[in-house]
């Protein structure tokens, strides 16, 4: 039990106002570990991760980063220490062609021509290669997903935070992201929030379960989606 | 590989052009041509300064009257107190880049951006302006220099050669000084835009929050970038001072105003388009003045003309200048080749 984990947090908690968005989450991730988050839309999921990121400053509570607290350190101090996130809004450069987003992501941990290469690798893996020159803001909307999911692997993030990455894609882009995420996870800790269940029953093997700010329940996949608190609050309302 | 030739081609022709006018103009032109070319030069180095900081920082400064007007005044202050002139005009340059850091400091670190951040800048230079405006008499000399509260500096000395005091710089000279120092300062800003440096400043531009994200420190680029539009617009100051004198209204609110419409009439998000926009109202506003005093034409006011040009512009023509110089274009090319576009996307097609 000595190891430490990538990633901690203890009682974080975030207030606005009187409403608790996260309510004392204890939550711990291990090195090259895949966690999926899921639960209702206001569960507290996007501001968990807005916390992390260092977008949000949390009310209460720590974040450690291989033990290191991180609470209260901007965005760009906390991506410097190995943390690459995809947003639920995709956050990309819409003025710019997409091989040059990924470039400034790849360009910040690396010389310039390294970057040139690492930009057409990152595109490459995520399929994005034939459209490296059209305008972002042009793009549909599962394509900027693609976009900035190549911008968040360039620079090779230690921890991974994807939120909602399906949404707007095809079938046959969520193929390759979930072919994507598996292979990613041999060298990379990822945590994915998502709605999509069948997507989630695909990747997941961990599954974390929010519910009105506060960790609900954490477990097995299988275990979790059968559970039936779970169904309650999450499942059985989709189902009705 | 299409895109690099054509920007070679047009930095070609801005160099071509700018060698036309640096050697070709004093070859006809009076002395009074030769002084309002200097100022037209003053200006768009000027303009070049808010070209790059808000067409392609995304940084909106209202103020950068107050930059102009501080180069303008350390010059005039330092080369009456120094006699020699060379290092009053280094220091005409380095204090407004210094202040635009101080400026920037807190307004970068406290994150304030897009509206407040125009508040901020144009209620400095009108502090500037008011203080400026009332420092008439002896307890507001600066060393030798009084400062003349509303009457500004008549005394402001000309440039000399480096090194010789005395021997002072004759208007054809400032001319070409400040004719070359455009074209070296146009030059340089493309070069920076497509550095590391710049391709990261036009990325912040469009998403801070992305760039943030992706580790870069965003309040150290936009301050790097501000003090550099500072410190041009300083310079601009110091030869506007060589070319006539300095006075309060360098910061008046007019001035400020002035900076944003030629940005807005060339066409934000190029450097080609705020000089050409610059020129253009400069030369449009001479001829209105002079218009209005010929017999019949009385009536016309030139504010009320470019007042009207502005709307017009802002309504019809957001790009400015240079994206309608770019539609015309294309529409040509169309007549000259029909439907282009189809050719185009037809070898599109076949291509594998």
């Amino acid at each position: 039990m000595s190891v430490t984990p990538l990633l901690q947090t203890r009682g974080l908690t975030m207030r606005f106002g009187g409403v608790v968005a996260v309510d004392h989450v204890d939550f711990t991730l291990q090195e090259r570990e895949l966690r999926c988050v899921i639960g209702p839309n206001g569960a507290g999921k996007s501001t968990f991760f807005k916390c992390l990121t260092g977008q949000l400053r949390p009310s209460e509570g720590e974040i450690l980063f291989r033990g290191e607290p991180v609470a209260g350190k901007g965005s760009h101090a906390i991506a410097r220490m190995g943390v690459g996130i995809k947003t639920q809004v995709p956050n990309v450069f819409d003025g710019l062609c997409a091989r040059d987003n990924v470039w400034i992501a790849a360009a910040k941990v690396m010389a310039d021509r390294a970057a040139e290469r690492r930009t057409d690798e990152a595109m490459a893996r995520v399929g994005i290669g034939a459209i490296a020159h059209r305008l972002v803001g042009q793009l549909a909307h599962g394509q900027r997903q693609l976009v900035e999911l190549a911008m968040v692997i360039a620079p090779e993030p230690d921890l991974i935070l994807l939120d909602e990455p399906t949404a707007g894609t095809t079938d046959e882009e969520v193929d390759r992201l979930v072919d994507l995420i598996g292979e990613l996870n041999r060298s990379h800790a990822l945590v994915v929030v998502e709605h999509d269940m069948q997507f989630i029953r695909r990747i997941a093997r961990t599954v974390t379960v929010f519910h009105q700010g506060a960790v609900l329940i954490e477990g097995d996949v299988a275990a979790i989606l059968t559970n039936e608190q779970v169904r309650d609050v999450y499942l059985g309302k989709q189902a009705a | 590989m299409k895109a690099g030739r054509l920007a070679l081609a047009s930095n070609l022709a801005v160099l071509a052009a700018g060698l036309a006018v640096l050697f070709g103009l004093p070859a006809f032109a009076e002395t009074y041509l030769i002084i309002n070319s200097t100022i037209f030069a003053a200006f768009s180095i000027l303009a070049l300064s808010l070209a790059l900081i808000w067409g392609y920082a995304g940084i909106l400064c209202f103020g950068q009257a107050a930059f102009f007007g501080l180069g303008g005044y350390t010059y005039a202050v330092a080369a009456i107190n120094m006699g020699e002139t060379t290092l009053p005009a280094l220091i005409a340059v380095l204090l407004p880049a210094l202040f635009a850091g101080l400026l920037g400091y807190f307004m970068f670190w406290g994150r304030i951006s897009d509206v407040y951040l125009g508040v901020i800048t144009l209620t400095v230079s009108l502090i500037f302006y008011r203080f400026v405006n009332q420092t008439a008499g002896e307890q507001w000399n600066i060393g030798d220099a009084p400062l003349g509260g509303f009457n500004g500096i008549p005394s402001t000395p000309i440039l000399n050669w480096p090194g010789r005091p005395g021997d002072q710089l004759a208007p054809e000279d400032i001319f070409a000084l400040s004719v070359s120092l455009l074209l070296v300062l146009y030059l340089g800003c493309k070069f920076l835009l497509g550095t590391r440096f710049g391709r990261i400043i036009v990325a912040i531009r469009e998403n801070e929050t992305r760039a943030e994200l992706l580790g870069y420190d965003v309040r150290l680029y936009k301050l790097a970038i501000f003090m550099m539009g500072g410190a041009m617009a300083g310079l601009s100051g110091l030869l506007f001072a060589n070319s006539v004198f300095v006075s309060p209204t360098m910061f008046s609110l007019p001035v400020s105003g002035q900076i944003i419409i030629w940005i807005i009439i060339g066409g934000l998000g190029t450097l080609i388009g705020p000089v050409i926009g610059c020129i253009f109202m400069q030369i449009l506003t001479n001829w209105l003045g002079t218009l209005s005093q010929v017999k019949g034409f009385g009536w016309i006011d030139p504010n009320l003309v470019l007042g009207v040009l502005l709307v017009i512009f802002v309504l019809l023509v957001p790009r400015g200048l240079t994206g309608l110089t770019i539609d015309f274009w294309s529409w040509l090319k169309g007549l000259a080749s029909p439907a282009p576009t189809d050719t185009a996307t037809a070898r599109e097609r076949t291509d594998p």
